[in-house]
């Protein structure tokens, strides 16, 4: 029996506003909220909301036997709560079926894992929590941004507690291999892999409304004839996508909608087939293998590796400039500065930045508010800037109001122990002139020289 | 082919482009070009005499091997005082001064509005006249397939050797009265380019927005408009590679005639609001033209001065000499109907701002686009640029392997690809 793992990637990032370099130092609002706004109430009426519908429905109707997963940004989930709270209640009805399983990721959907691994897992914790107090149940598998994996990510994830992560089944990584199996960590053999199935993936996210494509129209039919088709011993095949394909990046009308009930029907209605989620497939397979990655890869584009987000001279320096500020920023707790900080991670930012959107149009474009990557480059700089001086004036004057303290903490030491050091002369004389007799001679030595440190005390504070 | 002007005799984008375009035509086997030119001998007294008594026009027969060119051309230059880049009124000015012994500027750039206000000079569309003349003449003379005439100082002599030969007409248009005169039309010079478009066989735009102009403006049928974008001649040597900047800080350029056509006063105010943020960063405006002294005015009011410099006209040598010097190139135009200097610049490796109201920003990639009139926008790329070395890297390195992509030889291909088409109808 075949498992086919579903999986689903929300997300949406805070778009910067236009931000000029005269903004610098006058404003520190970021972000395009009419445009954030209007792209999420938009998403959602065409794809959220209805896509959510739909699954409800089928999990009602198949009950136990049909099984989605989900990997939510805190950034989007962030603008649900602002702009489209109903879709935030609508995976929430989806959560209490318990047939939905919610992935872990990195809250700012940020490409950390590749540069800090304390700030990774910082982030990935956060958006854990996130997870858990919104739909009640801890992550146990996690999804990298942009499936972006290699060995060391993967060990770094093991050791936060995970057991399973998601990777893209990419032909470099693969050679010979298939994906349709569970593999390991070549660091640490308790990660369990889940590799993407790319063609089959690809074939509903980019192709199916694409009527240059020699198979269109893809017929739910026609699709599970394919799945079929894979090697008879495989064990599970992973359809990973972004859940926009659903009604967004194919509308309604392409029939989208229609495919997947079918695909679900055809599915749950034939024996060698099951639907399963990433936590319940890693405890029931057996790893067959384990898989080497020593260089980042991703899901992104023909190359599969990281040269969507840090493929030019722009996107490293403004990554890299980022990523300096990571020791600044640990020394604040200010909340505005943290969410800034937050935000200003987002892939997104640096996909913009891709001079490959020359060659690879139609993907790099969706909802992408720049002109060129040059002006997203421009754009992203002048606001990077500002949180930059931003920050060095916050820690600047947090760190003299604690050199102001210590002063002030040395200065009573000092003070301490002046007295103290009278205190323990006046001790050392009292024996002599304390002797039986009455305090009424007690007092006249000790006045004087009480006075005397008094005069003393003030005249160094002087 | 019918031009106004030729190297090295040459004082805008037009000589530049005819001349490319000959170059790449000569890659061509079967295609044999002859191409005719007004020009203005070199002395002046002389030629006033001669002007004076102008019953024949002497037409000079050369055959001329160019450097690049794989093949002879014919040249047949023809004894007449046509200008390029100047209103009818420059011209009755210059020809004025010439009479009086005092030296002609043939690389005035003036080219102004065209103001008919009742002191045009009728010399110029005299001289049009003169031109077709001869072009008749020529027609009868000389064996050939096609004519193909650049702009619309030729366009009359386009049709008059298409009168006398009965053999098809191009018309290549660089420009039209719209981008030259920013709005106000001269009516004359739109009739002859109206007349001139109507006639041809087929019309050759060197951008989608020259294209669109010629269908919106002066109504002709989107069927017979091509667009054939130009390119740029590769980079010879550039002499003096030891050279080091006369200025601290990074310098942002403005090259070209200054006229209203060009945006400078766009490019004032975008170096006004760089040049509060930033203190090490020179601009300069490089060239001359009718706006020139208001627009001192216009940066002496704003008090940057000291970091906002003129330079006057350029010479090719001195042209070159600004590119290298620059780190940024900026052509705000309100009406580009191509635009080959931000090119140059890329070659260069100076990278570049252009507007979208350019032809050349159909092409460019590797350039940032913006409207001519968004000061704010203008400003905030200088100001990225010059802050964020990135972008400088990126522009080097993508910009100049783009430029080197734009031949002539593609363009010069598209052309005959055109030729044949009208030839086979």
């Amino acid at each position: 029996m075949k498992t086919i793992c579903l999986y689903f990637q929300v997300h949406q990032p805070f778009r910067l506003r236009r931000y000029r370099f005269f903004d610098i130092g006058t404003s520190e609002y970021y972000y395009d909220d009419y445009a954030n706004e209007s792209v999420i109430k938009k998403i959602a009426a065409k794809c959220y909301l209805p896509a959510n519908k739909l699954l409800l429905e089928l999990i009602e109707k198949f009950g136990d036997r049909f099984k989605v997963a989900f990997s939510i940004s805190g950034i989007a989930l962030d603008q649900f709560e602002l702009y489209a709270p109903e879709v935030l209640e609508s995976f929430r009805r989806l959560a209490d079926t318990k047939n939905v399983e919610f992935l872990a990721e990195t809250y700012s959907h940020s490409l950390v894992s590749l540069t800090d691994a304390g700030e990774f897992s910082s982030q990935v914790e956060r958006h854990s929590e996130r997870i858990e107090s919104l739909f009640g149940v801890k992550p146990k598998v996690f999804r990298n941004t942009e499936l972006v994996y290699s060995d060391e990510i993967g060990s770094a994830i093991a050791g936060m507690g995970f057991e399973g992560m998601l990777s893209e089944g990419a032909r470099h990584i693969l050679g010979w291999k298939s994906p349709n199996y569970l593999y390991t960590n070549s660091i640490n053999p308790d990660l369990r892999l889940l590799l993407r199935n790319t063609g089959l993936s690809d074939d509903i996210a980019f192709r199916f409304s694409r009527r240059s494509w020699d198979q269109w129209p893809l017929t739910a039919e026609k699709y599970v004839k394919w799945l079929k088709k894979s090697g008879r011993n495989d064990k599970v095949i992973n359809i990973f996508i972004e859940y926009e394909t659903l009604g967004d990046h194919h509308p309604a009308d392409s029939g989208i909608f229609e495919f997947f009930r079918a695909f679900t029907e055809i599915i749950i209605g034939k024996n060698e087939f099951k639907f399963s989620v990433p936590s319940l497939i890693i405890q029931e397979l057996q790893p067959v293998d384990t898989i080497d990655v020593p260089y980042p890869a991703s899901w992104a584009d023909e190359e599969k590796d990281l040269s969507a987000w840090l493929g030019n001279d722009m996107q490293n320096e403004a990554f890299n400039k980022l990523y300096a500020l990571r020791e600044l920023v640990s020394k604040t707790s200010d909340n505005k500065i943290l969410t800034d900080w937050h935000f200003l991670q987002t892939s997104d930012h640096f996909y913009y930045m891709s001079t490959k959107v020359f060659t690879e149009q139609e993907v790099h474009k969706h909802y992408n508010p720049y002109e060129s990557p040059y002006d997203a480059f421009i754009n992203y700089m002048n606001v990077l800037s500002d949180f930059t001086r931003r920050l060095k004036k916050l820690v600047g004057s947090e760190e003299s109001r604690m050199l102001q303290v210590e002063r002030l903490l040395k200065e009573k030491d000092e003070l301490i122990q002046t007295l103290q050091k009278r205190i323990d002369q006046l001790q050392e004389t009292a024996p002599v002139m304390v002797g039986p007799v009455g305090v009424e001679e007690n007092e006249e030595p000790g006045k004087p020289a009480l006075k005397e440190s008094g005069k003393k005390v003030t005249g160094k504070q002087n | 082919m019918f031009g106004w002007e030729f190297p090295p005799h040459i004082s805008g984008g037009l000589g530049t482009a005819c001349y490319g375009l000959t170059k790449g035509m000569s890659h061509i086997p079967g295609l044999d070009v002859i191409f005719v030119v007004p020009k203005m001998w070199g002395d002046e007294d002389q030629s006033t005499i001669r002007l004076l008594a102008a019953e024949n026009f002497p037409v000079r027969r050369k055959y001329v091997e160019m450097q690049g060119f794989l093949k002879e051309m014919t040249f047949l230059e023809i004894h007449s005082r046509i200008m390029p880049y100047m209103s009818p009124e420059e011209f009755a000015k210059t020809r004025k001064k010439s009479r009086t012994g005092t030296s002609v500027y043939f690389n005035t750039d003036h080219i102004g509005k065209f103001k008919f206000s009742g002191t045009y000079g009728p010399d110029l569309f005299q001289e049009i006249a003169n031109y077709s003349l001869i072009a008749r003449v020529i027609a009868e003379d000389h064996p050939f397939d096609i004519i193909h005439a650049h702009d619309w100082l030729a366009y009359p002599a386009g049709i008059a050797a298409k009168e006398a030969s009965g053999k098809p007409l191009v018309i290549h248009v660089h420009a039209t009265d719209f981008d030259r005169s920013g709005g106000s039309v001269n009516p004359a010079v739109f009739e002859i380019e109206r007349r001139g478009m109507e006639i041809a066989d087929k019309i050759i735009a060197v951008s989608n927005l020259t294209r669109k102009t010629i269908i919106e403006k002066y109504g002709i049928d989107p069927c017979k408009v091509v667009t054939v974008y130009n390119a740029v001649d590769p980079a010879g040597d550039q002499d003096g590679i030891n050279f080091s900047k006369p200025l601290n800080g990074k310098i942002v350029t403005f090259l070209g005639r200054i006229t209203l056509q060009k945006g400078p006063e766009y490019f004032i105010e975008a170096a006004n609001k760089v040049l509060r943020k930033l203190s090490d960063v020179h601009f300069v405006m490089a060239g001359s033209g009718d706006m020139f002294p208001r627009m001192i005015k216009h940066a002496a009011s704003l008090g940057i001065t000291d970091r906002f410099h003129f330079t006057g006209f350029l010479k090719q040598r001195d042209v070159n000499q600004m590119y290298r010097m620059s780190d940024l190139y900026v052509m705000p135009s309100i009406s580009e109907p191509f635009g080959i200097s931000p090119l140059e610049a890329m070659q260069s490796n100076v990278p570049v701002i252009i507007s979208h109201q350019s032809g050349v920003s159909e092409i460019l990639k590797h350039a940032i686009k913006i409207d001519f009139w968004d000061i704010d926008a203008m400003a905030d790329a200088i100001y990225g640029i010059l802050q964020y070395n990135a972008l400088s890297r990126m522009f080097k390195k993508l910009g100049k392997t783009e430029v080197e992509n734009l031949k002539w030889e593609n363009s010069a291909l598209h052309v005959k690809e055109i030729y044949d088409e009208v030839l086979s109808q």
